[in-house]
């Protein structure tokens, strides 16, 4: 999942500027800054390398270029690429994490029943 | 012909601009103080773990697929904040202890078993030591332990700073840790040694937890294993 084609996601370019909250029942991009809640029950959030969320979010899936300051729900899946600063607790099924990217917080695997939780990097 | 000779340099530049980044190699290293921990990761389910050194995606998979919580802080990151740097009143650069520990360590009281500090205190600015274990003690639970490495003198200044990874085994793997511009005191970007402790000094430092044991390696380090 790297920069969306436009049309696939929702998009907030990178001189947007968003405070409050934003949900929705699409799949959204944010290269811009959103300071509040984000949350996209059924849906995934990529944060682009520009990106900059002071935000809790929860999604279905969430992947982070950029930086992201609050705690990240996601029921299935989320991924810190190597631009990714998180700062707060992520709980999800799974994380994957490339190298150089920096978190600072708690992560909380909630196991899928009868299975492990994979984490891969 | 501008482009025939930009073509033709980067053909003796190699592979020209390369974005790549360099990932530095990982060299493995057998550990006695890694080895207790890991025999109490594998016998005890649920244990609260905080992991000081950089982020390491091998630790918390090792640490969440064994059922365990992982705290992740990059401590020694954090204490190179350049805004952290203040001015005393004798007009002397200082660093500002008392905001590092108001935006770092900031947990409830005995909430970990294991805290994983690595070479943290090799490398940490010294007036930041102390006030930091300190704080680990109160975060810590009673009987919770705590893995430190300190280099011998032997080790000289240039010995560098490692992030560590969890194996399944006792055998860590480390990789060189490279400063970001932004971290940065001069246009070296690797760490330095701050100091060299003594086994006195590191009794010193952690004189309120309850034991410490001293595992001596060939590599010029001394692995600590701290008892809360």
């Amino acid at each position: 999942m790297d920069t969306p084609k436009s049309g696939e996601f929702a998009h907030i370019g990178k001189s947007v500027v968003i405070k409050g909250e934003l949900s929705g029942s699409e799949d959204l991009y944010v290269d811009g800054q959103v300071e509040g809640t984000i949350e996209l029950r059924n849906n995934s959030l990529i944060v682009g390398p520009n990106g900059n969320v002071k935000a809790n979010v929860s999604a279905k899936g969430v992947v982070v270029q950029g930086k992201v300051e609050g705690t990240v729900n996601a029921t299935e899946r989320v991924e810190l690429r190597k631009s990714a600063v998180v700062n707060g607790d992520v709980i999800t099924q799974r994380i994957s994490m490339e190298e150089g990217a920096f978190f600072k917080g708690k992560i909380d695997i909630q196991k899928e029943p009868g299975k492990a939780a994979p984490v891969a990097s | 012909m501008a482009l025939v000779s930009e073509n033709v340099m980067k053909l003796f530049r190699g592979s020209g601009q390369s974005s790549a980044p360099v990932v530095p190699q990982k060299l493995n290293r057998r550990s006695s103080g890694m080895a207790e921990i890991s025999r109490l990761l594998n016998s005890q389910e649920a244990l609260c773990v905080l992991d000081l050194g950089s982020t390491s995606a091998s630790n918390i998979q090792f640490l969440t697929e064994k059922g365990h919580k992982n705290y992740s802080e990059d401590l020694l990151r954090a204490s190179l904040d350049p805004t952290l740097r203040v001015k005393d009143e004798a007009g002397n650069w200082a660093t500002d202890g008392k905001r590092f520990l108001d935006e770092n360590l900031t947990y409830g009281n005995a909430l970990f078993d294991i805290v994983l500090c690595w070479n943290l205190p090799d490398y940490m600015e010294e007036s930041l030591v102390k006030p930091a274990v300190d704080r680990l003690w109160s975060v810590m639970k009673p009987g919770g332990l705590l893995l430190a490495f300190f280099h011998t003198r032997d080790a000289g200044p240039d010995a560098p700073c490692y992030r560590f990874h969890i194996t399944a085994t006792d055998m860590l793997e480390m990789q060189e840790i490279k400063l970001p511009a932004v971290n940065r005191k001069d246009d070296k970007n690797s760490l330095r040694l701050q100091r060299v402790f003594n086994n006195r000094h590191i009794e010193n430092l952690f004189r309120d937890f309850a034991s410490i044991k001293f595992f001596l390696a060939r590599d010029n380090i001394r692995e600590v294993l701290v008892v809360r």
